[in-house]
């Protein structure tokens, strides 16, 4: 038993650096200006993993259906962007309420130059995670006594109103309305000037951080106790385990996560507007957990990388017209990448209900593989 | 040996206009085996989840361990639809949530079996420990509670040795076969570290050599782990041989209780619920 989890987290290590110094020397042998989609693709398949992650805890091993996940990843980016902009850039981005109700940034408080960059964007980060997981506590004291489809359709519900508050005028000073925030440090910030680039490398390793932090949890004796109430939620509560306590914190953890997603998010996509953070995000991400496999970590980050390369670059070509010779492809236009996109998910759900990997995870099928050629040696000897 | 781990008093549990237990009184002593029988609807199961803290009463108190852990009085429309007795003994609400009377020392079992379906045998076993953990979900994420986490899992490995189900410890528990599935519900129940353990027909579904293998079982545990145990049974042989003492009801109300003996002798429950056998 617990050689079997050394070798899983060895395995697990051992994946995730390797994925770390590829990613890295991709973006300094490859030239980024002629390569965008495909780090584009590397650094939002990141982000999504990590939400989908999120909300694959709280879906796939709680067994809480939430659909609130891009409303905290809204309350993330701004919380991000708002403490970041730096103060000079202030009066510029918020132009239109003359200038901003909050004057100071975390990268310049903590000294500035790279050192107060770091600092300043883990803590704006770290902070983003705090009030979405501040505001999941507070909805979650009405909304988690609801149950599958009832608490989809509240933390929806919660989503669009989020959406809309933020790009309420009143709070203009503060959000900009409905105006973007913009200006603040990005992934492209942590490049260094005539050295190496950085900013692939850092998505994948903030991403990777959080995502090892939620594998770590689903590991422990809380873990357990999450997927018991999954299972059976009448056994759970006879043996001892306190269904709202637990149903709120692993909200509140993955609201979290969720909330540091959206930060990167921000980083990103160099913005933060309310208007992006739709609840067609939040399908996006569910769609990503569904194919992964509901229950598999592993899963939903593959299934991340997959649907954003498929969506923003593979696909690509189905929205252009294209001419072959003097012949007009048929179908290929504006919108059609949608419908195909649709077609393959329908085919996904209808076909192949427990995704890429079900529920497994692949440090297991990695360790069952060479467990089994051992097994063929030893066989064959 | 006579201490009183578990008082029922005046338990009255009605749902709308019907009496599911009506007025119940019964009490379990340290080390005992008590059996609850009696016909299909007669309100057993009911009264096992007034218990436990599922249901809550709607008049009347439970003791556990001297402690009073229930207790309600009919409010609201229920104050005119009440139909039971002792309306206005009691005055105070506690209704604890069933996750806090496990902790409190009592665990059960289901008449229909509830385990983890996805979960191993040995993790079925693992997560009831987990209420008995004491560290945060910080210390527990960043395995700062590793000593505790080993000693669970010690714990857990030496259980299974005990109940005979070590051998099986990481298979899934639904590929078990019926009987070790139900030993492996006592074994999860046992690992909550109970005082008193609540089994809601442990033999149901049983072929009579599995019930003789249980009946055995049940008493080696009570020895071993120093355990009351309050059950609900229809096989007649489990319940003969290993009770000391027989509550009978019947449409929700207590007709007997007594020794086994007396029990098969008394001719309210020959009449309501055993019968006379056909050779006699």
């Amino acid at each position: 038993m617990e050689k079997t989890n050394k070798k899983r987290l060895w395995i697990t290590l051992l994946c995730a650096g390797a994925l770390l110094i590829l990613v890295t020397l991709l973006e300094n042998v490859l030239d980024p200006s002629k390569n965008v989609m495909l780090f584009i693709s590397l650094k939002k398949g990141a982000v999504y993993a990590l939400v989908a992650v999120s909300m694959n805890l709280l879906n796939g091993f709680t067994g809480l259906f939430s659909l609130g996940q891009a409303g905290f990843m809204l309350l993330g980016a701004y919380t991000y962007a708002i403490l970041t902009i730096p103060a000079d850039q202030r009066d510029a981005v918020y132009y239109i309420y003359n200038g901003s109700a909050i004057n100071f940034s975390l990268p310049e408080l903590l000294g500035g130059g790279p050192v107060g960059l770091v600092l300043g964007v883990l803590l704006a980060l770290v902070l983003g995670g705090c009030v979405a997981a501040a505001v999941a506590w507070l909805i979650g004291l009405p909304v988690l006594r609801l149950k599958s489809d009832y608490l989809a359709i509240a933390t929806l519900g919660f989503g669009e109103i989020i959406r809309a508050v933020f790009q309420w005028d009143k709070l203009g000073p503060v959000t900009n309305g409905a105006n973007a925030l913009k200006n603040f440090p990005t992934f492209s910030s942590f490049n260094i000037q005539g050295g190496l680039r950085l900013s692939t490398c850092v998505a994948f390793l903030l991403a990777g951080i959080c995502i090892a932090v939620i594998l770590l949890l689903i590991n422990s004796t809380y873990g357990r106790a999450f997927k018991a109430i999954r299972d059976d939620e009448v056994a759970a509560e006879a043996m001892g385990i306190n269904l709202a306590r637990h149903k709120r914190l692993s909200f509140c953890i993955s609201s979290f996560f969720a909330g540091v997603g959206g930060g990167l998010f921000a980083m990103l996509v160099n913005q933060a507007q309310a208007k992006t953070f739709t609840t067609a995000m939040t399908y996006e991400i569910l769609l990503i957990v569904v194919i992964g496999g509901i229950g598999s970590v592993s899963g939903s980050c593959i299934a991340a990388f997959l649907y954003v390369a498929a969506s923003e670059w593979w696909l690509r070509f189905l929205d252009t017209e294209t001419y072959i010779g003097g012949f007009k492809v048929p179908l290929l236009r504006n919108g059609f990448r949608m419908v195909v996109f649709s077609v393959i998910i329908m085919i996904v759900v209808l076909f192949f209900r427990r995704g890429i990997m079900g529920d497994r995870e692949l440090p297991d099928l990695l360790a069952g593989l060479s467990g089994k050629t051992r097994r063929k040696e030893a066989a064959g000897k | 040996m006579s201490e009183t781990v578990l008082k029922v008093e005046n338990i009255t549990m009605q749902f709308g206009g019907v009496v599911a237990v009506d007025n119940l009184n019964l009490e379990v002593n340290r080390g005992e085996i008590v059996a609850l029988i009696g016909p299909n609807g007669a309100g057993k199961t009911t009264a096992f989840n007034v218990i436990t803290g599922v249901y809550q009463p709607t008049n009347g108190a439970v003791w556990f361990q001297g402690e009073k852990i229930v207790e309600n009085h009919p409010q609201g429309k229920m104050k005119a639809l009440y139909k039971g007795e002792h309306a206005g003994e009691y005055t105070a609400v506690l209704a604890p949530t069933p996750d806090r009377v496990t902790r409190l020392g009592m665990a059960r079992t289901f008449q229909n079996i509830r385990l983890w379906k996805s979960q191993t045998v040995f993790d079925n076993v693992l997560i009831a420990k987990h209420c008995r953990s004491t560290s945060n979900v910080f210390s527990a994420s960043f395995r700062l509670n590793r000593k505790e986490e080993t000693r669970q899992r010690e714990n857990v490995e030496e259980l299974l040795e005990t109940v005979g189900l070590a051998d099986v410890k990481n298979e899934l528990a639904t590929s078990l076969p019926y009987g070790k599935q139900r030993r492996l519900e006592i074994a999860r129940a046992l690992a909550a570290e109970p005082k008193l353990l609540l089994l809601d027909e442990p033999a149901a579904g049983m072929n009579p050599q599995e019930t003789e293998e249980l009946t055995a079982f049940i008493g080696e545990i009570r020895d071993r782990f120093q355990l009351t145990v309050f059950l609900i049974e229809h096989h007649m042989n489990l319940v003969m041989n290993i009770s000391q003492r027989i509550y009978v009801l019947d449409f929700g109300r207590l007709i007997a209780h007594g020794t086994p003996a007396e029990i098969q002798n008394n001719k309210r429950v020959i009449d309501a619920y055993l019968g006379v056998s056909e050779d006699a």
